[in-house]
């Protein structure tokens, strides 16, 4: 805490001293620099006319949005169970797909550090780095249009962030347990069964509930790229114009949103 | 207790259930089994068309050996310009409104009125997801990087401002109160009492949301919210499957690389 001595010679407290403000202002400077150039480069590839009567058009399409159109509703159901089914199956899919590649990552149960663990990261981060979108697209380029490429999009799209926080909590177990049941003479399969999973049961369900409550909400999208459930029926409306039944499917799928978590909490706060 | 005791003895030793309660058990074993059949059996799977893709499959899986980044250049990388100016322009943004939002939504320091508000915007923003506020916003403000910007911007404020609330909710009064004691007015108060204890954590999350945002801008160009993603969605389209493993290797480097970063700069400021 440097201290700096004003005009007429009194001391005053300062936080920092000469060089560290000049770096930090040297910072701030190049930080507003960079953002103002973004904003530049956004600007430039606006066209300030339409956002001039952006006020009107969103007055113009809630008008048109109210009331939302209530008979649909009856053309929804079976996308909404798809849309269930998408995030269902797709979150047992990746659970299955994570607990080996957890077990592959995790320091102290994976076979080979410098091998195999750097191939089993590079699966976590690459499959969690790309959004479930895209792998949509991508497999609807690959095995068609349908619910069953929203299944494997958003089981593939989940073994990351499943992998991740399994093998974050296979790595913090406690090892005094795993070696009294080894001392007794099991086998690595029985240390594993009695060791090690009932440790990490928990958070392994905590896990598939949270996933599967963010799943929720990336399946009701799915549909926008032809992936299945309640996306597809909202895509086509989008494209007709038909804004009663886009504000139906919208409070669809905000109500789908928040059961979901709340039944996500719910269900995390009664294991935890 | 010992007949309790003679009654267990010479039985062999079994694991306890998960859940205790039998009949919850095992109603939630069948209902899940049930469920399973008919959730499977609602799916249709075009086994011809699965088979006859799977030579596709493997072209991409084998394209990432051999990807294109020189045939669309040009357009990669406008792309990824794009993705990365919304992606800043938006994390600044959003980083500074989520902080008078937070600390709104934050209930020891905010009056109820003021909480009430703030938790209204936070659970409106959690609950919409990103593309669906695009599609809106690109049908208000035409295509374009705007769009994605305002989007992401809008997102962060979410999800920052939760977790910022958080962490003040859950701050060391002490401190706080010993710079009220000293006569502070509120401004200084924050700054002196509240901002040292959070700001590491606002530090890390807002690095965290940067990674998050970028990941996102790269989807929000499938409906015309600018970005990368709309030249991945071309590709794909056009089955060019080495350009799109180009696209996929160069988010996959940029996620890694930001993560590597925010990783570097929390470690410092924790």
């Amino acid at each position: 805490m440097p201290v700096s001595t004003t005009a007429t010679g009194q001391k005053a407290w300062q936080l920092r001293n000469r060089e560290e403000s000049l770096i930090r202002w040297a910072a701030w400077m190049a930080g507003t620099i960079v953002f103002l150039w973004c904003w530049k480069q956004i600007s430039d590839a606006t066209t300030w006319f339409f956002v001039q009567d952006a006020p009107a058009i969103a007055g113009d399409i809630l008008a048109r949005a109210t009331p939302p159109r209530w008979s649909y509703m009856e053309k929804l159901w079976w996308p909404i169970w798809d849309t269930l089914n998408i995030a269902t199956l797709g979150t047992i899919g990746a659970l299955f797909l994570a607990v080996p590649v957890a077990f592959l990552a995790a320091r102290n149960t994976t076979p080979s550090v410098r091998f195999v663990r750097p191939i089993a990261l590079l699966i976590i981060v690459s499959t969690r780095s790309i959004n479930s979108l895209i792998w949509a697209l991508l497999l609807i380029a690959i095995i068609g249009p349908g619910v069953f490429a929203g299944v494997i999009s958003i089981a593939i799209r989940s073994i990351g962030f499943c992998a991740k926080l399994l093998y974050e909590a296979i790595e913090e177990i406690d090892k005094s347990q795993v070696e009294a049941v080894s001392a007794t003479g099991a086998s690595p399969m029985q240390v594993m069964a009695y060791g090690i999973v009932p440790q990490i049961l928990p958070a392994f369900a905590g896990v598939a509930v949270f996933r599967w409550d963010i799943n929720i909400r990336e399946s009701t999208v799915l549909g926008l790229v032809g992936a299945g459930g309640i996306g597809l029926q909202l895509q086509a409306s989008l494209n007709t114009l038909a804004w009663p039944q886009v504000s139906l499917i919208l409070l669809v799928i905000l109500f789908a949103v928040v059961v979901s978590e709340w039944v996500s909490a719910r269900v995390r706060g009664a294991i935890i | 207790m010992s007949a309790a005791l003679d009654a267990r003895l010479g039985q062999p030793w079994k694991k306890p259930p998960l859940i205790k309660r039998a009949w919850l058990r095992w109603g939630l074993g069948i209902g899940a089994v049930i469920y399973l059949a008919l959730a499977i059996a609602s799916i249709e799977v075009n086994w011809s068309r699965v088979w006859e893709g799977l030579d596709r499959g493997g072209a991409f899986i084998a394209s990432f050996a051999t990807p294109d980044f020189l045939t669309r250049w040009s357009d990669i990388r406008d792309g990824m310009l794009e993705s990365i100016i919304m992606t800043v322009a938006a994390s600044v943004v959003g980083i500074l409104i989520s902080i008078p939002i937070g600390l709104g939504a934050a209930r020891n320091i905010a009056p109820l009125p003021v909480y009430v508000i703030c938790r209204g915007i936070v659970a409106i923003s959690r609950a919409l997801q990103e593309v669906i506020v695009a599609i809106l916003l690109v049908a208000i403000f035409g295509f374009g990087p705007l769009a994605g910007f305002l989007t992401l911007s809008f997102a962060t404020i979410g999800f920052l401002s939760k977790l910022l609330a958080e962490d003040i909710e859950s701050m060391d009064k002490v401190q706080a109160e010993a710079i009220r004691a000293t006569g502070s007015s509120w401004i200084q108060w924050i700054n002196y009492g509240v901002q040292p204890q959070v700001m590491p954590r606002l530090i890390g999350l807002s690095m965290y949301r940067l990674d998050i945002n970028f990941r996102e801008s790269a989807i929000l160009g499938l409906v015309g919210a600018g970005g990368i993603g709309a030249t991945l969605n071309t590709a794909f389209d056009r089955y060019e499957f080495d350009t799109a493993a180009a696209i996929l290797i160069i988010i996959i480097g940029t996620v890694m690389a930001l993560e590597y970063l925010s990783g570097i700069i929390r470690g410092r400021v924790q």
